[in-house]
């Protein structure tokens, strides 16, 4: 199970390679000023197109599990694998082009207030330098995949939370990144309406892509019976296929 | 595609950032100007020093009557004969490569020309009273010129001898010291440009701090990312360096030509001289202002 070190190329799929998707081995990450580091020893395979939750309280070293996948921040110690690519290994340079295989969600939605959705979904194609026409074609594609047809030229102002984050999806997934993160992308938003997100989420998880999402919400882990990943002070203290929020009963 | 995203990028930066962008390109056009200046001046003093350096180098004035210096009270005016002995020690010099005469009434011709603007002066000075002279020219007028001096000085006949260098050397002193000036003052505003680039880039990177995070959050090269800053920050050096090129050329035009009148130069700066100094402006308006752009994003715009 030890990843292989090369890079099938940026734009090349997701070869059937066998492999995790994300590979963390005995990860130790310390802020500087801190004593106690934020993960620690923490050692766990994501396999493709796995679905999994990453829950535990505040400070227990989610966002820092995915900021780290991200090439965000390094590690202190231990290495981390990105579709079998070692991220010690990254140049800096190679870096957007691991983030392009990877979509992010986030809890305050991050769109861009003077843009439309389209434009908003469109932006994340612009920036990587696509053509017009493939933007025009899988824009609209997208937009409807999410749920909000005919909702295209909405200032996000004009949409309620979920349909902000059911935008923010879309721009995550536009590009058919190989993972999606999600960092809490029900935390703005009620009950009801994240039932909606989660199918959304469980739709793209379906076109496998990997989806870890970071989360709190109990109701959500339970009924939807996924893998669950715990943390607690920077280390996994469970790991259940098929797992509930609270301690397994 | 690319080049239509980058540029309403660019146009966003430089609207939301407006006063800061003015200042910039008042500053950097202000600056581009005087340095623009400065190089026109130092081209001004160089034509004047060869166009004197091929002319007349020393001046050998000769006795008139009642002219009041010692030697000539003690000799009288110079004689036909004393004349042609300073003609023949002049020639046979080697330093000496042509001497030639003005005499009295030539001199007096020239003196009304000069003064004409000044007719009470020219009244006043009865043509005896301008000296006939010799006008040599030199080999070698810095080397020379000192030494060609001392063999005639003193000579009967010879009132004085005028090196024109030392009256140069004090004009030219002067437009030194004024090139030297505004050179000083030039350099001092482009650091301030450098500066105002820097924070004006800052300022904007922090404006557009949630488009660059979510491009760099789906994954934009870093060249992607700061390349509308740049463009900005040299379309901005673009225009300061534009109300430069007008300033210049009015500089130019208005005040050197003016100068030049003044003085009699007869060495007009051509329009080669001046497209040169615009190109050279332009050249590094555009370069300080994206190369300080770019050094600024690479501390503000990390991976």
């Amino acid at each position: 199970m030890v990843p292989s070190t090369s890079w099938p190329g940026p734009y090349i799929l997701w070869s059937a390679r066998d492999g995790p998707v994300i590979h963390l081995d005995n990860v130790t990450k310390t802020y500087p000023n801190q004593s106690r580091p934020a993960l620690e020893n923490v050692t766990l395979d994501v396999e493709k197109g796995e679905f999994v939750f990453l829950v535990g309280p505040s400070g227990s070293g989610k966002s820092t599990f995915l900021r780290l996948v991200l090439k965000e921040e390094r590690p202190t110690e231990g290495r981390i694998f990105v579709a079998g690519r070692d991220l010690a290994r990254l140049t800096n340079w190679k870096v957007p082009h691991l983030r392009r295989r990877i979509g992010c969600v986030f809890q305050d939605f991050r769109l861009l207030p003077a843009k439309n959705v389209y434009q908003n979904i469109a932006f994340a194609l612009e920036v990587i330098g696509k053509p017009r026409r493939f933007i025009k074609k899988v824009v609209p594609e997208v937009i409807d995949l999410v749920g909000l047809e005919g909702k295209g030229d909405r200032m996000p102002d004009e949409l309620s939370g979920g349909e902000q984050q059911r935008v923010a999806m879309a721009r995550a997934f536009v590009n058919r990144p190989m993972i999606l993160l999600a960092d809490e992308p029900t935390g703005n938003i009620d009950p009801a309406t994240s039932i909606g997100i989660m199918k959304v989420l469980d739709r793209i998880n379906r076109t496998g892509t990997t989806v870890v999402m970071a989360t709190h919400d109990a109701a959500i882990v339970d009924s939807m019976r996924k893998r669950v990943i715990e943390l607690e002070y920077g280390k996994v203290v469970r790991d259940q296929s098929r797992g509930v929020y609270g301690q397994a009963y | 595609m690319r080049a239509q995203f980058v540029f309403s990028e660019v146009w966003i930066g430089l609207r939301r950032n407006l006063t800061m962008t003015v200042a910039l390109i008042v500053v950097v056009a202000i600056s581009l100007s005087l340095l623009g200046t400065g190089l026109l001046f130092v081209k001004q003093v160089d034509n004047t020093r060869t166009y004197w350096q091929s002319r007349v180098q020393l001046s050998v004035y000769l006795c008139t009557n009642g002219d009041p210096s010692s030697q000539c009270v003690k000799d009288g005016p110079a004689t036909p004969a004393e004349i042609a002995q300073i003609r023949q020690d002049l020639t046979s010099d080697s330093e000496v490569t042509s001497v030639s005469f003005l005499s009295q009434s030539q001199a007096y011709q020239q003196f009304r020309q000069e003064f004409a603007d000044n007719q009470s002066l020219v009244k006043l000075t009865p043509a005896s009273m301008i000296p006939s002279s010799f006008e040599v020219k030199l080999k070698n007028a810095q080397a020379d010129a000192a030494q060609v001096a001392a063999v005639i000085d003193g000579a009967p006949g010879v009132d004085q001898v005028v090196q024109d260098s030392t009256v140069l050397n004090r004009f030219y002193n002067l437009l030194d010291g004024a090139r030297n000036a505004v050179v000083v003052i030039a350099i001092i505003l482009l650091v301030a440009a450098i500066l105002l680039v820097a924070n004006t880039i800052r300022l904007s990177a922090f404006n557009r701090r949630r488009e660059t995070s979510i491009m760099r959050l789906v994954g934009a090269s870093n060249f992607y990312v700061q390349l509308p800053f740049l463009v900005e920050g040299m379309i901005a050096g673009l225009i300061g360096w534009l109300v430069a090129t007008g300033l210049l050329v009015a500089v130019k035009s208005l005040w050197l030509n003016g100068l030049q009148q003044y003085f009699q130069f007869n060495v007009q700066l051509s329009t080669a001289d001046l497209v040169e100094v615009i190109i050279l402006a332009m050249i590094i308006g555009v370069l300080l202002c994206g190369t300080t752009s770019f050094l600024t994003l690479r501390r503000y715009l990390r991976v």
